[in-house]
């Protein structure tokens, strides 16, 4: 009999489909990054004052590192559920190419987490001061950001996977590696603010999600290999 | 320069002694450390072999 | 010419090498650091705008060095240890940790001791102090990877990971950190920045480093000593040595 062989591409889809028509049957898991990310920027005026010209200075940072925190609250359980019943292991000795199992994977996440926090932006950014000028500057540093760290952090996840209180770990493994996007993320709203062009930070940041996305599968890969062979 | 001026240190001494101070202290925390690693690991597993050939015998 | 490199590989061996190198390591970086430090403090000549003030470099300058170094040592030792499945090259990676952490910790400690009288705070956010900031996070996340694994051979190759995809992104966190501090540059860090330095003063400096860089060599030898120990319990070379 000739054996048959699914092509990448449907794998990849299979694999996209399948986390996406998961999280559709538990949409309060999807939510929850979300209102963390508003409550975070809610503190911030409550910390400091309710003068929206002296957030306004701070707001594009702000903004930036709740998004980020609230993505990285999300990651832990990227693979855990598959990890737990053997999903992994299976598309491990699949035969497919694992790291582009996993990117769709984490796409799919990215999908369901990072993007709604890149649609917030705006109203969260309002809060702090932020103009509308600033708006597109903000979610096109936020989705090159978001997706970045949806990588590095499937790599820590990918690492962490199954060690108890993996969260703080996790955090406190991709916190470090994202500073350089919370950088030139937030550096580049706050120079759409002050009318300088924030092309530099912007090109920069897509330089280190290209970065990402041709290395971050392998290196998940690997991860996942050493997680699952043991 | 004299000894007056080495503990003086053209007024930054408290600055300069507590760098080197400081330096000195995670050095010798250092060397204590990895005496203590290597020691430990050493009897740990002397033990181990006693405890084998005491089987044994 | 392979035989020598698979040779040191084997952990009987290594121990017994680096047992005899050990005591050479520890010996010269003791006389080669008490020389630096008098030259430093005594001998060289103070600086025109910060006194004898600067004197604090030869103590923060080698750390700093030292903690980078250490780090892609140990990220290149991981790496080695995951591709060529070396358990000797994880071992050695686990023993350079808390050394680049140490030094690591004393570079932030001693750039801001020297930071007080120079700008007057404790603490300022310029590039060389936020990079070694960054690079301590890097060093604590590691070792705390490594320690929630009990079994050493996840633990040994997670943290191989880890480490490489900190060396690759070491380069970005420098550049993006100066880029960072260069767009609001107070005035004073280009007198913290470069003392006017002359040869005589560079002299204490090299061979601080050159101390510190024995002291590694035998910090990393006593550790890796007991890491070669706690790893090969059951072979059987261990049991015939003792």
């Amino acid at each position: 009999m000739k054996a048959v062989r699914t092509p990448t591409l449907a794998a990849v889809q299979l694999v996209f489909r399948r986390d996406m028509t998961l999280a559709w049957r538990r949409w309060d898991e999807v939510t929850q990054p979300l209102i963390f990310y508003v409550v975070v920027t809610t503190m911030f005026p409550l910390a400091t004052t309710p003068d929206l010209s002296a957030l306004r200075e701070i707001g594009g940072g702000v903004v930036w590192v709740a998004a980020l925190l609230a993505s990285l609250l999300a990651l832990e359980a990227l693979f855990r559920a598959d990890v737990e019943d053997g999903t992994t292991e299976q598309w491990v000795l699949s035969g497919q190419p694992l790291g582009y199992l996993l990117l769709a994977k984490v796409a799919a996440h990215w999908v369901l987490t990072g993007l709604p926090l890149v649609i917030m932006s705006p109203i969260v950014g309002t809060g702090l001061g932020l103009p509308t000028s600033v708006w597109g500057v903000l979610m096109l540093s936020l989705l090159l950001g978001t997706g970045t760290l949806s990588i590095l952090g499937g790599i820590g996840a990918a690492l962490t996977v199954g060690v108890r209180r993996g969260s703080v770990l996790l955090s406190l493994l991709v916190l470090p590696l994202a500073m350089p996007l919370l950088i030139f993320g937030a550096r580049a709203v706050a120079m759409q603010m002050d009318g300088d062009s924030p092309v530099g930070p912007l090109q920069l940041l897509a330089a280190i999600f290209f970065l990402a996305l041709s290395l971050g599968p392998l290196a998940m890969s690997a991860a996942i290999r050493i997680s699952v062979e043991n | 320069m004299d000894l007056k001026d080495f503990f003086h240190m053209g007024g930054y001494a408290q600055y300069v002694w507590s760098a080197y101070g400081l330096s000195a202290l995670v050095l010798l925390w250092n060397w204590w450390a990895a005496r203590r690693s290597e020691a430990e690991a050493l009897t740990a597993a002397k033990r181990r072999n006693e405890l084998a050939r005491e089987r044994v015998t | 010419m392979w035989t020598w490199f698979h040779k040191l590989a084997s952990p009987p061996h290594a121990y017994r090498i680096l047992g005899l190198l050990a005591p050479w390591f520890g010996w010269a970086s003791l006389a080669l650091i008490l020389l630096a430090a008098w030259w430093g403090l005594a001998k060289a000549p103070a600086d025109y705008q910060q006194g004898d003030g600067f004197r604090i470099l030869y103590v923060h300058a080698p750390s700093a060095w030292m903690s980078m170094f250490v780090y892609v040592v140990m990220a290149v030792a991981a790496g080695v240890g995951l591709v060529w499945r070396i358990k000797l090259a994880h071992a050695a990676a686990a023993a350079c940790a808390p050394i680049g952490a140490s030094f690591t910790f004393l570079a932030l400690a001693t750039g801001s001791i020297w930071g007080k009288p120079m700008w007057g705070t404790w603490w300022v956010w310029d590039a060389r102090l936020t990079s070694e900031l960054l690079l301590l996070f890097l060093y604590l996340g590691y070792m705390a990877l490594r320690a929630s694994f009990d079994d050493p051979q996840r633990a040994d190759r997670a943290s191989a990971v880890l480490a490489l995809v900190g060396v690759i992104n070491v380069p970005i966190i420098h550049y993006s950190v100066d880029w960072w501090t260069t767009l609001h540059q107070p005035a004073s860090v280009t007198k913290f920045d470069k003392p006017s330095i002359q040869l005589a003063m560079l002299i204490p400096l090299f061979i601080m480093i050159a101390g510190y860089q024995l002291y590694f060599g035998w910090a990393v030898s006593r550790r890796l000593r007991g890491e070669i120990l706690r790893r090969e319990r059951n072979a059987n070379w261990l049991k015939e040595a003792s």
